[in-house]
């Protein structure tokens, strides 16, 4: 009898029955939604860091060259000169320089830093650009034809072999290749001469270069086996090809320095005192920790951080409450229609009980379909929001200190690329044409730009959450559809006619 | 059954004061026929409800088999009334999204009975009124006297004591009319049930042994024929035969 009553009397009033599912279904699904966009965005956010900084990695240290040093810019022991005078000669130039407008570190630093109480491990990498420039110079109506010239930059690190776990290479950065790495690592380690002249390619320079395991890189006038190929995380800043620091070092001519030291700290809870002892070893340096760099993560990824966290979840709510108002409502109306029919049961020997359980009933009913219903349109939107998104950039900048010096040094080279212009703006990892690579990718690393895709999580708990949410709901609605019920008196119903 | 002594029933809403029922005394013998009879308005729903136990005295005593219902508490009220009262209604009052056999169900359902002897005993009760081939149909689909008398299946599938009809025949034509009364009387009649009907409908009214006639909410009695052993000789005095 009792659920025969229930479903024929929602069966009657289908219309507003369908309509407080549906509302609880919107309020539910915007909730799961949401907090599943909110978790993806800040799934991104710890990926987008991690890559940057090395999982494991509690601090970075880094330092801006003092202005007018002339610092990263400086030419490296070049193979080729360069001046004006020379148009139209073939001309083959290459160049290292310290990547991102760093400064040297010295290698005492890096163990300096490894002695600091708190510290379980530090390790330094070298990252450089390098461009290389060959063809015959712009200028001479001759030749300019026909052999046009050609401008090719990448990016080198020298990485620690000693120090696998720690810096850019360490396990939970790399998505492919991690034997690779093993192998390359393993054989740095090894320590004859040959073995040190092996380099690993990132796939993507890999494939634009036509390299593979075997092939012969050429970096700055010295060729270097590529042992295999890697691929970093999505959104890790990943350089073109690794070197032992060794090799890097003495390519660029500082022969035991460094421009990036990663720091483990033993815990956490140790963090802001290594820090602090840090920057006091060294006044100048820039020492970054993992709790600065979130709150420095800008750009669409921020922007879609605070649009899930504050604006979603607020909208969730308010729909939310608005569904349950709707709930409420709409069945303490039907309550008010039923006055009659309420008041012959309780006539005809129905306790109030019995009456409030069907009210009830009802409206639980309709919290679970809303619920299930709520479950589907947020699971479809957590699908959308992952399959839909525009990629989205995060940029970290560790620093502040911009420098507008590199914009000026690309602008030299014709035809060196679309970014030339643009080097205080944020770097463009991946983006890559030809010889048309970035040059504010090459030199902008005052500032680090992740684009990466956003995913949308579904947790299990979140959906219980939303369940429990529409059951609530109904709940609510129920109760307060029953204290009316419960609260009527039969004589004055009774007396209703029509 | 029924002994009601200074009965009264004032309603105040705000200033007003509206009494509906001045100290009536009444006496109704268990397997009487009693009609009420009086002008709109004057207190006849005020007093069946009371009867009922559905609303309570303002002053005064509705005494059912020694009980007073307007001192009972509400828990033990529900259970007089699910097993000693069937009501019938001018509107018949029967839930729209339930079938004729699901109606009369639903007064047993507060007895607990077991759905088959529910289901069992609905058929009877229907097949008493003449609509067991109706069984499945839904309110609207029946006429109003066809509603009137599953309605009135509902009322007497319990097995009340006593059946309080209002106006029951309200909103019939003469046919139905005669078919609703004719039910009423045989119930009455064949089963010694105690039964109260309101009606405008002095023919109606007559039927009975004795009518309640409620002016301005004082009542008076009139006997429609002398009294005999088959009807209760006059108020207050029960009849032997049908002991409670
Ligand atoms: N809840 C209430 N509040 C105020 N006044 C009420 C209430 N219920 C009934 N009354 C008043 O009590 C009086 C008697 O009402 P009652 O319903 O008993 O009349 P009735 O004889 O049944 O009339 P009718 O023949 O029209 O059904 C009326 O004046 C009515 O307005
Ligand atoms: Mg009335």
């Amino acid at each position: 009898m009792y659920f025969r009553y229930l479903s024929r009397e929602l069966r009657r009033r289908a219309r507003s029955a369908s309509v407080v599912a549906i509302g609880l279904a919107l309020g539910v699904g915007l909730v799961i939604a949401v907090n599943a966009a909110a978790s993806g965005v800040s799934a991104a956010q710890g990926e987008v860091l991690h890559s940057l900084y090395g999982v494991g990695t509690d601090l970075t240290v880094t330092k801006v060259p003092t202005p007018g040093s002339g610092g990263p810019f400086r030419f490296g022991s070049g193979t080729g000169g360069f001046s004006r005078s020379e148009q139209g000669q073939p001309i083959n130039v290459s160049r290292l320089t310290s990547s991102g407008g760093l400064a040297t570190l010295s290698a005492k630093s890096v163990t300096a830093i490894s002695k600091l109480k708190g510290v379980l491990a530090s390790t330094g990498a070298l990252s450089l650009s390098s461009i290389s420039v060959s063809g015959t110079f712009p200028g001479s109506s001759a030749s300019s034809s026909s052999n046009p010239l050609s401008v090719n930059t990448f990016t080198v690190t020298g990485v620690d072999a000693d120090d696998p776990g720690l810096g850019p290479l360490n396990a939970s950065n790399i998505a492919h290749g991690q034997s690779a790495v093993q192998s390359w690592f393993d054989s740095v380690q090894k320590g004859s001469s040959s073995d040190h002249l092996l380099a690993l390619v990132s796939s993507s320079y890999a494939k634009q270069q036509s390299l593979k395991a075997g092939s012969t890189v050429t970096v700055h006038g010295t060729a270097f086996k590529v042992l295999g190929l890697v691929t970093l995380n999505q959104s890790a800043s990943s350089s073109d090809v690794y070197l032992p620091l060794s090799e890097a070092q003495s390519l660029s001519g500082d022969k035991a320095d460094v421009n990036t030291v990663y720091v483990t700290a033993d815990s956490s809870s140790d963090i802001s005192t290594v820090q602090g002892e840090i920057q006091h070893l060294m006044p100048k340096a820039t020492v970054t920790t993992a709790a600065d760099l979130a709150s420095q993560v800008t750009g669409s990824l921020s922007t879609a951080s605070s649009l899930a966290n504050s604006l979603g979840l607020w909208l969730a709510i308010a729909i939310l409450i608005a569904a349950f108002v709707l709930a409420a409502l709409l069945t303490s109306a039907s309550v008010t229609r039923r006055v009659r029919e309420f008041g012959t049961l309780k006539a005809i020997g129905w306790r109030t009980r019995r009456i409030v359980a069907q009210v009830l009933g009802e409206s639980l009913v309709l919290g679970l379909v809303g619920g299930a219903l709520g479950i589907g349109l947020g699971v479809l939107g957590a699908f959308l929001v992952g399959k839909l998104a525009l990629p989205v950039q995060a940029t970290v900048s560790p620093t502040g200190l911009g420098s507008g010096a590199p914009g000026g040094f690309g602008g030299r080279f014709p035809g060196g690329g679309s970014g030339a212009g643009a080097g205080t703006g944020a770097g463009r990892f991946g983006g890559s044409g030809t010889a048309g690579r970035s040059f504010a990718h090459t030199f902008a690393a005052n500032s680090h730009t992740v684009t990466l895709h956003l995913t949308a999580p579904l947790s299990l708990e979140v959906l219980g959450l939303a369940v429990a949410l529409a059951i609530g709901g109904g709940l609510l609605a129920g109760l307060f559809g029953g204290w009316r019920a419960a609260r009527l008196q039969p004589a004055e119903a009774l007396r209703r006619v029509e | 059954m029924y002994q009601l002594t200074q009965l009264s029933r004032v309603f105040t809403k705000g200033r007003a004061r509206i009494t509906a029922l001045k100290d009536v005394d009444l006496a109704i013998a268990d397997g009487e026929f009693l009609t009420v009879q009086g002008p709109t308005g004057h207190g006849k729903t005020t007093l069946l409800l009371l009867l009922g136990g559905l609303d309570r005295p303002s002053s005064g005593h509705v005494i059912f088999d020694g009980q007073d219902l307007g001192a009972m508490p509400e828990s033990r009220l529900v259970d007089v009334r699910a097993r000693n009262f069937g009501f019938v209604f001018q509107n018949y009052n029967l839930m729209p999204t339930l079938t004729a056999q699901e109606n009369v169900e639903a007064a047993l359902v507060p007895l607990r009975t077991r759905a088959e002897e529910r289901r069992s005993r609905a058929l009877a009760a229907l097949t008493e009124v003449g609509l067991r081939e109706r069984a499945g149909h839904f309110p609207p689909e029946l006429s109003g006297g066809e509603q009137q008398r599953v309605a009135i299946a509902r009322a007497l599938v319990k097995e009340p004591r006593v059946i309080l009809a209002d106006e029951p025949t309200g909103n019939l034509d003469e046919v139905a009319r005669g078919e609703i009364v004719a039910l009423v009387e045989g119930l009455w009649q064949r089963r010694g049930m105690t039964v109260v009907v309101v009606t405008h409908d002095t023919q109606v009214a007559r039927r009975a042994p004795r009518t309640a006639l409620i002016d301005h909410g004082a009542l008076t009695l009139r006997y429609n024929r002398p009294p005999t052993g088959s009807a209760p000789a006059g108020p207050g005095r029960s009849r032997p035969a049908e002991a409670s």
